[in-house]
């Protein structure tokens, strides 16, 4: 009687499968100069929900950008499976300048539009929503070497969203920014994610900015890289990304996350 | 960011124009230096500094061309020139391009065939020319031939290096936009190449005059280099000067041609 009555109850949250599931996901490189191999990551399992927004925090040269280059098939495994339940294959946001610069503004954010071959109407329609999205509007017609590194980003962003693909994976996309414009887009980030609910995996060196942005936070090590503590960041959404730095938690978390990094791998 | 205007007195203004201003005057006066060595020569030459029968005064060449230009005999030899410099260069470019797209993007055709290229290069194209025309004739195509074969190597050279210099970030996003190899190829490798490809445009257009004026020596009858080696036959040292003024300024010509084309297709190369 029970059981009847608990099979009519919906699923519950844990048996949707979740967006991304990394299990025992192993990766080296090999030097044939030196005759070397380099463990970059080592046996790091972990699972994103749909809809969630995880950061992946870890100093540098920990693995953290492989992990997600694996996620976007840029790079292939050495040992372990990468399992994506997403209709669709996840759009990146890379680290650095990856605006396309022999394009314009709006050629860069509808360039995958472009590669499908969607009709020139369609693809100016979204283009505008996402001009609008990103702050950029007044910007369509502009070359990258006109932007600013905030703009430029603000385009990368765009272009990973104007597909409209299930998955985002965000390679430190602010990390090269000053840190008022990293506010403001942090800020902007969020308010597209809240009204997008689309499932975030976002590299970040900064402890700061994985609080601010994410729902859990992954802990790597040096290398090899491998995962030391998965956080989840009780913050209640929306977030102002100034005023939760009122709350005494967002510190105590701070602490936490820097001590983790700090001490060697216990896992 | 003040929202105070700011009012700037005749004297700020005149100082923060001043650079911009320089630039403009040693601009125009970069336009005259090769003018004053003309006037140099045109005095060496009036007052017997230099043997006029080498060294004509640029007034008494200038003659000459005017003469020829108005007998329309100048023009049938610069079109003739111009016409196996364009077949010939757009023969060796094209595949020049392609192929350097190709070896660029390709780490294993770059292996199997560079080797190949590499071993070709070398070869002096004037050293061959006799080969060409053994084979090709002494007819037109011989010449297309030649500079296409010239063009085609710096053509090669200069796209390959281009391609292999995109950052890689360029072709990661590619991939992950869903691009195919062909889509990779026309829309992200060519566009990238698309400043050294212009590199080697300009650098192949100046070497199809050397080796047009070369061809033109041994087996043509029309072309300003044909026209070059007969007037030095007949010792009408003058109407040569015409000839390598006019080879020159259509050279010069090409370049500034393509200059202005590379500002048009590729205005980030710049920055």
């Amino acid at each position: 009687m029970l059981a009847v009555h608990e099979a009519l109850q919906p699923l519950p949250a844990e048996a949707v499968p979740p967006a991304i599931e990394v299990n025992h996901l192993t990766k080296a490189f090999y030097d044939s100069e030196g005759d070397r191999v380099t463990v970059a990551v080592s046996d790091v399992s972990f699972t994103v929900a749909r809809g969630e927004f995880v950061c992946i925090v870890g100093p540098s040269g920990c693995g953290k950008t492989t992990v997600l280059r694996i996620l976007a098939d840029l790079e292939e495994q050495l040992g372990g499976t990468v399992k994506l339940n997403s209709a669709t294959p996840p759009a990146m946001v890379f680290q650095e300048a990856s605006v396309l610069p022999w394009l314009t503004v709006a050629e860069n954010i509808a360039f995958p539009l472009s590669l499908k071959g969607v009709s020139r109407v369609e693809q100016d329609a979204r283009v505008r929503e996402l001009l609008a999205l990103t702050g950029l509007t007044d910007f369509a017609k502009a070359r990258p070497h006109q932007l600013s590194g905030g703009m430029k980003q603000r385009v990368s962003v765009a272009r990973a969203l104007v597909d409209d693909r299930d998955i985002l994976l965000m390679d430190e996309p602010f990390g090269a920014l000053d840190e008022q414009t990293r506010l403001v887009l942090q800020q902007e980030l969020l308010r597209i994610w809240e009204t997008t609910g689309k499932t975030v995996v976002f590299i970040t060196h900064s402890v700061d900015e994985a609080l601010t942005l994410a729902d859990r936070v992954i802990v790597m090590s040096p290398r090899p890289g491998t995962l030391v503590a998965n956080l989840t960041v009780p913050f209640e959404r929306p977030r102002d990304v100034v005023e939760m730095r009122r709350d005494k938690r967002f510190w105590d978390m701070t602490y936490e996350v820097w001590r983790l990094l700090a001490s060697p791998v216990g896992a | 960011m003040s929202a105070t205007p700011v009012t700037l007195t005749e004297e700020q203004w005149r100082r923060l124009k001043a650079p911009a201003r320089r630039e403009r005057i040693f601009r125009i006066a970069s336009y005259f230096s090769p003018l004053l060595l003309l006037l140099l020569w045109e005095l060496a030459s009036q007052f017997n500094l230099i043997d006029r029968r080498f060294f004509p005064a640029p007034s008494a060449i200038a003659g000459t061309a005017w003469r020829m230009t108005v007998s329309l005999e100048l023009f049938d030899h610069i079109g003739a020139t111009l016409r196996r410099v364009a077949i010939g260069y757009a023969m060796g470019a094209v595949p020049g391009i392609v192929l350097g797209l190709i070896l660029g993007l390709s780490r294993p055709v770059r292996r199997l065939l560079g080797p190949i290229f590499a071993a070709l290069y070398p070869v002096p194209k004037i050293a061959i020319l006799p080969l060409i025309l053994l084979v090709f004739g002494v007819g037109d195509a011989s010449k297309f031939v030649v500079i296409a074969i010239g063009v085609f190597f710096l053509m090669l050279y200069n796209t390959m290096s281009g391609v292999m210099q995109t950052p890689q970030i360029y072709m990661d996003v590619a991939k992950n936009a869903g691009a195919t190899r062909l889509q990779t190829f026309w829309r992200i490798a060519f566009p990238a190449a698309l400043p050294s490809i212009f590199t080697g445009l300009k650098l192949a257009a100046g070497s199809s005059y050397i080796i047009i004026a070369a061809a033109e020596f041994l087996g043509a009858r029309s072309g300003v280099g044909f026209f070059i080696w007969a007037s030095w036959q007949t010792f009408a040292v003058s109407r040569m000067f015409v000839g390598i003024v006019v080879i020159s300024a259509m050279g010069y010509l090409t370049i500034l041609a393509l200059e202005a084309l590379e500002r048009r297709f590729v205005p980030w190369a710049k920055h």
